[in-house]
């Protein structure tokens, strides 16, 4: 049995500019995402790896062809709808995108205010307990600017974690980090995601992290060239979909 | 939803010297318009000096009269058909005029301010002036105000030497009887008080039976209104009847339309609150660029524009309530400094204080409110 699809996307083309400058950035893309599959997705500058991944997020209007993610299809959809995608998904941004007039409980507190009726003591709980999980449990009162680039990179994922994302979505996670510290982070991610069951889209040129994906994929010029899966097989999970809350 | 987080506060205050930068320049605009509001509030003030003073309910005047420096004489007679209405206690005349008082040290002139009063009826609330009112029942005794320009002469001083002062008003010598505490007016810089009989001894072509001013008091418990309308209903239209809260009105009305006081003054605060805003403007403006990344960032994540608008919004709320506390106090210490240098009668009252917050309230909401086409730039697509 194979398991739900998290994303299918299906002939999506996409556009900057209008008139004369209007340029083509992706043509006719199409794959999918299951649950629980690790996906890392590579491809020079340029290559329109960003565009696809904010329109997997929600956060751009899909312009031509189907992209359905947790079952929505995302081309036409309304702000709210896409405001509700959003919640489901965790980001990790290549700079850590912290608040920086909050502490890092506060952070990642942050991510769970949107979610359910939670007490707040129990928000509180939830985001000292995944801290703890990324190694920082006694830098919950910490503020960004005290924290390491790669600790800071650790409260960004426990911010996108908190909250149980059914799909998390990472720009670069490692471009600001040095070896050691990118690898730490980007299993960290892994480990953390398999427990929840939660797929994971990663952007990356880091060569040093390819082996924790279950599928790569590249583009180039806005073309999905090539679908490989590495050797790990695709883990199946039986965490069902959730209908968007 | 109610948000745990206290976001806008966490930002404000995690820059201390930012903020307090920002409050004082808040501060500044609510002392800016503090202290415009308080002198133009003070000058009006100073302009009824006289009236709130007077000790009756109801106040006579002609038709033609438009201000106390512009005063039409009518007949006595009228106060007298008054007095005969029910509910009246009792009725006292006031004559009102201006002369030149001759400075005794130096034997310059200026334009003195003249009221002729009953000595045996009580006019005036000034206890002062209650203390010498039967020195004024000898021929040519006035009563001096204290608080009239120094350029009158060191009066109030050689008085309280125990000296004789004497001078000449109009052409005629009067002696200083005793002294009051008034203060000056746009019409008056100088006050003195004397009898009736005094009075039309100085202004020799005015004549007896003809006054200014007509006092009606009424009965403890009478209701004002009832004999303000009997009066107006049966006194002939050659006098004109009011309450004393009116002829207080009649003469700040006069000042208002008269003169440029209102205008400046007006355009004085004007400016205060346009510095206000350029202020906070700046301040959220900036806060906004600085933290344009983390607002994508709660974009990204799901919150909405409502969110970050609301968040804006309250900021400019703190700014304001912090800004105003300091600008009051600062103000209360203002108020007291220039009262004792202009003696102008220049306070806090509730009003002012309630008018200036809403003020500085409405300011910040303008700049929230310009500031806040920033946030709507940010973009969550820009931050990958």
């Amino acid at each position: 049995m194979r398991s739900h699809s998290v994303i299918t996307i299906n002939q999506v083309n996409h556009y900057y500019g209008s008139g004369k400058l209007r340029k083509q950035i992706l043509f006719e893309v199409s794959t999918e995402i299951r649950a629980g599959e690790v996906v890392i997705m590579m491809g020079p500058s340029g290559s329109g790896k960003t565009t696809l991944l904010t329109l997997i997020g929600a956060l751009r209007a899909t312009q031509e062809g189907s992209l359905k993610v947790f079952g929505h299809e995302l081309n036409g959809a309304s702000e709210n709808l896409l405001v509700r995608v959003r919640h489901n998904i965790g980001y990790i941004f290549q700079a850590h995108n912290l608040l920086n007039s909050l502490t890092t409980r506060q952070n990642v507190q942050m991510s769970l205010e949107l979610h359910e009726k939670l007490p707040l003591s129990m928000r509180q709980q939830k985001s000292e307990a995944m801290l703890e999980a990324v190694g920082l449990g006694k830098q919950i009162h910490a503020y960004p600017d005290e924290l390491s680039g790669g600790q800071k990179q650790r409260v960004a994922i426990a911010r996108a974690l908190v909250s149980h994302p059914k799909l998390i979505l990472a720009d670069e996670p490692t471009a600001a980090l040095d070896k050691k510290s990118g690898r730490d982070v980007v299993e960290l991610m892994q480990q953390l995601a398999k427990q929840q069951g939660c797929s994971i889209l990663i952007v990356t040129h880091d060569n040093r992290i390819l082996d924790i994906a279950d599928r790569l994929i590249h583009m180039e010029d806005g073309w999905l060239t090539s679908v490989e899966n590495t050797n790990r097989n695709i883990e199946e999970t039986t965490r069902p979909l959730l209908p968007v809350s | 939803m109610i948000y745990a987080i206290p976001l806008a506060w966490l930002q404000l205050t995690r820059r201390k010297s930012r903020l307090i930068i920002a409050l004082a320049g808040i501060a500044f605009a609510v002392i800016l318009m503090f202290m415009q509001l308080g002198f133009s509030d003070a000058l009006y003030d100073s302009n009824v000096r006289v009236h709130s003073q007077l000790q009756g309910e109801i106040v006579l005047i002609s038709p033609q009269s438009i201000a106390l420096s512009g005063l039409k004489s009518f007949s006595q007679r009228r106060l007298y058909q008054a007095a005969g209405f029910e509910g009246v206690k009792s009725v006292s005349p006031l004559y009102l005029d201006f002369a030149f008082w001759e400075n005794p040290e130096n034997h310059s002139s200026r334009g003195i301010m003249v009221i002729g009063i009953d000595p045996d009826d009580k006019v005036f609330g000034l206890p002062e002036l209650q203390q010498n009112i039967n020195k004024i029942k000898y021929p040519d005794v006035v009563l001096f105000d204290q608080d009239s320009r120094p350029e009158f002469g060191p009066i109030a001083a050689e008085f309280n030497q125990g000296k004789l002062v004497d001078t000449e008003v109009g052409g005629r010598r009067i002696i200083i009887g005793g002294l009051f505490k008034l203060g000056t007016s746009f019409a008056a810089n100088g006050t003195m008080i004397t009898s009736d009989l005094n009075f039309l001894r100085l202004f020799t072509r005015r004549q007896e039976g003809l006054i200014d001013v007509g006092l009606v008091t009424l009965k403890p418990g009478t209701n004002v209104e009832k004999v303000l309308q009997a009066l107006r209903a049966n006194l002939p239209n050659d006098v004109r009847v009011l309450s004393k809260q009116e002829f207080i009105q009649f003469e700040k009305t006069y000042w208002k339309s008269s003169t440029a006081i209102g205008f400046i003054f007006a355009l004085g605060t004007t400016m205060g609150f346009m510095v206000g805003a350029v202020i906070v403007y700046q301040i959220l403006y900036s806060d906004v660029s600085d933290h344009l990344m983390e607002y994508a960032t709660l974009k990204a994540m799901g919150y909405k524009n409502s969110y970050l608008v609301s968040l804006v919004f309250q900021e400019a709320a703190i700014l304001s309530v912090l800004g105003y506390i300091p600008g009051f106090a600062l103000c209360l210490g203002l108020y007291d400094l220039t009262r004792n240098a202009t003696l102008l009668p220049i306070s806090m009252t509730f009003s002012r204080g309630l008018m200036v917050i809403i003020l500085a309230i409405v300011m910040c909401c303008i700049s929230g409110a310009i500031a806040i086409r920033k946030v709507q730039s940010a973009n969550p697509a820009d931050i990958f």
